[in-house]
């Protein structure tokens, strides 16, 4: 079988995943995740490993609502993110946790700056993923993002984390 | 007290915030009273410390020892079940020197334990720390003078419990008023009643609170600001956008003390028991049944109406239940004049269906909370309010004047709703105790 790559090609795909996000490339973005991959973000302070059929989460996108997601995003309409807020985000500690069948699960750091009106909001904390590499191009089968902040400040997700 | 000159000495005015000219169907609310320290020290003294505050859910304490802590009106207060079963709600500082006794949000507990000097108390609230003779005088153990303090009031309706810090206010029920039937309507969605589902969202907002009191009931923002979530239901097949039209031929019902609610026929699905086809034939029996049983419990006409229709209820003067797409509970306070803490949670039924509680959840995140398809657009809404206050010199006044001609059949899309949360809200601060009564209670 083979080898599972190594945890720098990961750290290269979330790079560039991270770069798609800042630039706003959401389309590019969403071509990264497999049919029927999900997009989830448990609430501050969530159990870990909670489910979204039981608690209520801020996110929690199926592959349509994702999409969904994205094309709401590329509107102008989509007032909170219409002038679009400034982006950047440091990705690190990228560790491959396991591997198996063609596909690994990953987490790394991120620490997100949203910039909008003069005002700067802060996300943190640690995403997991699955990412299946069995074939070229690589695809994103799940990724929830794990908000570590105990209590969400800036009133709003309105950017894709 | 009289906080700015009236427009116009003919019309209605208690606060002089509050400008209601009926003749002329014009209603309008001073900008200043979004963003004065001095009017949310007033809407402290008259409203916080006065009206009945929601501070939870039964379900939320569901066995005995449990234990919650949130903040309320200002105070934070412990939320919990005692060892016998009965539900407290204590000013959560230690009464030896003010610590913050109970640090953890949730939890089971035999008894707290301030962690500053030790001093210990039963989860019904009675000091249990015990020292050697010499230590402290009789008093200390029988008196009462280091219990917790309680919330001066605690009373509940159908689970949904509430405190208040005027121990001459009107029984719960009697402040509930009009806004019980409509409770009523939510709490009987479940045959074994209905449970806050785990996970809860608290968020801040940078606007003031009142922005949120309207937003919650606006019916008339809803196309405007929502369109891309009108879009998303359409494109999922969850809509024919013919039906979000209908909408505004519900009703609005002014139902006392402040309280109003909204009604209508819904555009979107509802977990509760109106299928659509998005849903997927799967679900179909399963809501359907759901249905046939409030038919069968509450006859057509309100087995259907809980079923079929959407309700957004204000209870002045923070607690908004929304029987929509899901059903959300949420309050918030002011932090600041220009700063506000939500909290928000999910209703369910309570031990429903696994596959209804997740098309629930699924559907509560479509439009609402800080990640959902609409709810950030409204928090981006009361903060672009908020910033535009800042021209409050020359442009002072907002205008909530919508459906006035149409009189008592007003529209969901009308503001009358939000207009009975401020006649409510310049009552009360109108009465607000004079400023320079600062210090110490009782």
């Amino acid at each position: 079988m083979t080898a599972p790559p190594t945890r720098a090609a990961f750290e290269d795909f979330l790079f560039a995943e991270a770069a798609l996000l800042d630039d706003w490339r959401l389309d590019d973005w969403f071509a990264l995740f497999a049919e029927g991959a999900t997009y989830e973000a448990p609430t501050v302070g969530a159990p870990e490993g909670d489910d979204p059929a039981r608690s209520l989460f801020y996110i929690a996108d199926d592959y349509v609502r994702l999409r969904e997601r994205v094309l709401r995003l590329t509107k102008k309409e989509a007032h909170a993110e219409h002038p679009r807020s400034r982006l950047r985000r440091m990705i690190s500690n990228v560790r491959v946790l396991s591997s198996e069948a063609g596909a690994s699960a990953v987490t790394g750091n991120f620490l997100c700056h949203r910039s909008k009106h003069g005002r700067i909001d802060v996300f943190f904390g640690h995403s997991l993923y699955t990412i299946d590499w069995s074939r070229e191009p690589w695809k994103i089968r799940s990724k929830r993002v794990v908000l570590d902040m105990d209590r969400l400040y800036p009133g709003k997700i309105s950017i894709i984390l | 007290m009289m906080l700015l000159e009236p427009m116009a000495p003919a019309t209605r005015a208690a606060s002089g915030l509050v400008v209601e000219d009926r003749e002329r169907h014009l209603f309008r609310v001073a900008r200043r009273a979004f963003t004065d320290a001095e009017v949310l020290e007033a809407e402290r003294r008259a409203i916080f410390d006065r009206c009945w505050l929601y501070i939870g859910h039964g379900s939320e304490l569901l066995q005995n020892g449990d234990y919650l802590t949130r903040r309320v009106g200002g105070r934070e207060m412990v939320f919990n079940r005692d060892r016998a079963g009965a539900v407290h709600a204590f000013l959560n500082t230690c009464p030896h020197r003010g610590a913050t006794l109970v640090r953890e949000p949730r939890g089971n507990a035999l008894s707290f334990q301030c962690f500053y000097h030790g001093w210990a108390f039963n989860v019904n609230g009675r000091f249990a720390s015990r020292y050697a003779e010499g230590n402290y005088g009789e008093g200390h153990y029988s008196g009462g003078c280091a219990d917790l303090t309680p919330a001066p009031r605690l009373d509940q309706y159908r689970d949904f419990f509430f405190i208040c810090f005027d121990r001459d206010a009107v029984e719960l029920a009697d402040y509930l008023a009009g806004a019980k039937e409509y409770i009523d309507l939510v709490a009987d969605h479940g045959e074994a009643g209905m449970e806050i589902v785990g996970g809860d969202q608290t968020y801040l907002i940078g606007a003031n609170w009142k922005l949120l009191a309207e937003n919650s009931v606006d019916g008339f923002h809803g196309l405007p600001t929502h369109s891309t979530y009108f879009d998303y239901l359409q494109n999922v097949g969850d809509i024919d956008l013919g039906a979000v039209g209908q909408t505004f031929r519900g009703s609005m019902q002014d139902l006392g003390n402040g309280h109003a609610v909204i009604e209508y026929p819904s555009p979107w699905g509802r977990p509760v028991a109106r299928w659509t086809p998005a849903w997927g034939e799967d679900n179909r029996a399963m809501i359907e049944a759901g249905r046939a049983r409030l038919v069968a419990a509450y006859g057509e006409a309100r087995g259907l109406r809980m079923a079929e229709y959407s309700r957004n209820m204000i209870i002045f003067p923070n607690l908004v239940i929304n029987d929509i797409m899901a059903v959300t509970v949420r309050t918030f306070y002011p932090l600041e004049p220009d700063r506000m803490e939500v909290g928000a949670w999910a209703l369910g039924v309570t031990g429903e269906d696994e596959r209804l509680r997740a098309l629930r959840l699924f559907n509560f995140l479509e439009f609402l909370g800080p990640g959902g398809l609409a709810t950030p657009d409204d928090v981006e809404a009361l903060e672009s309010c908020q910033r535009g206050y800042r021209n409050q010199r020359e442009a002072p006044w907002n205008d909530i004047s919508k459906g006035m001609p149409r009189g008592a059949n007003a529209r969901t899309d009308d503001e009358e709703q939000i207009r009975c949360f401020w006649r409510e809200w310049d009552r009360r601060v109108a009465s607000a105790p004079a400023l320079d009564r600062v210090g110490p209670a009782g």
